[in-house]
């Protein structure tokens, strides 16, 4: 029996975290992810979970300990934000590198300078190369769930890799908000036991992780990753079937909301797809063929399926919550680059919005679906990228 | 009450009012309702004005931004009156409530409500103190909105003042926050 309850975010992935049962959990404070492990720890010291906490003194250790205790041979986690995930970057190579199942929660969050602790996606964006599976979250209910899948995903016997689940700071981690947990014996058998692959501890076949390869087999090894990545996208379905069947809710690899008959169409990450689908719908009423799509699986990005569901629209609008200055923001490009394989494809515009935990009102959701109906009527784009909500 | 209810605190850092807005959302929770609860963040410091939200729905809640037109706003601190306009985005039917010495007529006058706006006041602080001695307004104003909004019945939402406040205080404080709950749902007026 589920239990509905009303807690915030970060207590909610503390419950998946605990539900799942690692052996191991790295701990290291930062704003807005601090209470997520600060609860796990109490969950610890209540004996509510049996994980060995490794305290630690940054996120770069917290990082390598996780590297050492899932070479072990365990399954291990700790969580982060921001500055703390920018520590760990060169880590995060070796632990996907190294084929570490590790799981980790990003609590999305801006990063300095200046010094920001709101949410916007500019430190998970930056560590889409990584070699991380990314899934992103739009709310309490969604972390939990993608939380609980990310553990059979990344644990996969063909797949092996570490995974990143993204919520967005404060908007989601501090927010209450009703969801529904599932039974502790629900998802310990939805998780299943931890299984081992070559585990360091296993004195008998000693072996190495993280040697040099130079030019001989690194092109190769590198090669195999890339390979892996190809098979994320099906165990990522399939494992979301068996949650749906525990659960009732459904996940895929994006949410496509009123997108079938769509002449306009917002691509959105997270909390602001939640307030762009009440607009959405305003708009919908008003005789408006306007849709939406919510990227979930953004690390391997599903490009054709992306392509597939976006072919009929007339003009999208890519919302990005981070920006690569000088470029254009980090989904566009992706989004851009699954529409170019189409030999008709709409027009396409990208705004960025929230910065630093600027509040995305329905008004701006609003502005750009206004904005997308003129380009759909006219063809003409006015500008490709824009900051929208700036005060002037 | 309408589909949602939009409701937007205002306070000071160190009175409580974070915590009510979390009461409140847990308490609204029955028969099956959407809740949100979530103040604004800024720099944490004590006695500088904070806001904070509910949302309470029949539907899913799937808004992730401040409430801008509240159709009920709480105020925990009368002195904010001077400071902040604390009737930005109201409806012309939106319901006010202060923590306030003074009778809800002045507080009217002094908020110039428009004629379908409710205003009520309570004297949430003198509660609080008679109470469990310390000026700390939540649950006088919780058993206040519980009152004038009809969202929850007093009974519901004692059981969760009991239950939130039990995880942190001593009986003497859980017994005289209930007390205090009771009183503002008593003694709340309309002006």
């Amino acid at each position: 029996m589920a239990k509905i309850v009303a807690v915030t975010g970060n207590e909610a992935v503390a419950n998946a975290l605990r539900q799942a049962s690692p052996d191991v959990c790295a701990i290291y404070p930062i704003t807005p992810q601090t209470d997520m492990m600060q609860k796990y720890a109490s969950f610890i010291a209540n004996g509510k979970v049996s994980t060995e906490p490794i305290l630690v003194e940054s996120e770069h250790s917290s990082m390598s300990a996780c590297i050492g205790a899932s070479a072990a041979g365990g399954r291990v986690i700790t969580a982060t934000s921001s500055q703390g995930l920018a520590l760990m970057w060169e880590m995060l190579h070796i632990a996907s590198g190294d084929r570490l199942p590790i799981i980790m929660p990003v609590v999305n969050r801006a990063l300095s300078a200046p010094l920001n602790i709101h949410g916007d996606h500019s430190d998970a964006m930056g560590a889409r190369d990584t070699g991380w599976i990314q899934i992103w979250s739009e709310n309490a209910q969604d972390a939990y769930d993608n939380t609980i899948q990310a553990f059979r995903i990344g644990e996969h016997m063909d797949i092996r890799l570490p995974v990143m689940v993204c919520l967005d700071g404060f908007i989601i981690s501090h927010s209450i908000e009703r969801m529904e947990y599932l039974e502790d014996a629900e998802v310990k058998n939805f998780v299943g036991e931890f299984k081992n692959f070559l585990p360091l501890l296993d004195l008998d076949k000693p072996k190495s992780y993280g040697p040099l390869i130079l030019t001989d087999y690194y092109h190769e090894y590198k090669r195999a990753q890339h390979e892996v990545m190809t098979k994320v996208k099906n165990v990522v379905l399939d494992v979301a079937k068996d949650f749906e069947k525990m659960s009732g809710r459904k996940y895929g690899l994006f949410e496509s909301y009123r997108l079938d008959d769509a002449d306009i169409a917002l691509v959105i990450l997270n909390s602001a797809a939640g307030t762009s689908k009440d607009v959405i719908d305003s708009f919908r009423n008003k005789g408006i063929k306007a849709g939406l799509l919510k990227p979930r699986l953004f690390r391997p990005f599903p490009y054709e399926e992306v392509a597939e569901a976006l072919k009929n629209t007339k003009a999208v609008c890519v919302m990005d919550r981070a920006d690569s200055f000088g470029g254009y923001g980090p989904m566009f490009m992706e989004i851009s680059s699954a529409l170019y394989q189409l030999k008709e494809k709409p027009a396409l515009i990208n705004k960025i919005y929230g910065l630093g935990g600027r509040d995305y009102m329905p008004s701006h959701a609003e502005l750009v679906l206004n904005e997308l109906n003129e380009i759909a009527s006219s063809g003409k784009i006015r500008i490709v990228k824009e900051y929208i909500g700036v005060r002037e | 009450m309408a589909e949602t209810t939009e409701i937007r605190w205002h306070g000071r850092g160190g009175q409580g009012t974070v915590t009510a807005a979390k009461v409140l959302a847990d308490a609204c929770l029955s028969g099956g309702r959407y809740v949100q609860a979530f103040p604004e963040y800024g720099p944490e410091r004590a006695g500088a004005p904070l806001r904070a939200y509910n949302r309470v729905s029949s539907h899913e809640l799937r808004m992730h931004c401040p409430v801008l037109e509240p159709d009920i706003v709480a105020v925990a601190d009368a002195t904010l009156l001077d400071s902040i306009n604390v009737s930005e985005g109201a409806k012309e039917n939106s319901i006010f409530l202060v923590n306030t010495t003074k009778a809800p007529k002045e507080v009217r006058e002094k908020l110039k409500a428009g004629k379908n706006q409710k205003v009520f006041s309570v004297d949430a602080t003198k509660i609080a103190i008679e109470c469990f001695g310390r000026a700390l307004p939540n649950a006088p104003m919780l058993g206040a909105i519980c009152k004038i909004t009809g969202l929850i019945t007093l009974e519901h939402l004692l059981e969760d003042v009991k239950k939130s406040f039990g995880k942190k205080f001593s009986q003497k404080i859980i017994d005289g926050n209930l007390e205090a709950t009771k009183r503002g749902y008593e003694e709340v007026k309309e002006g």
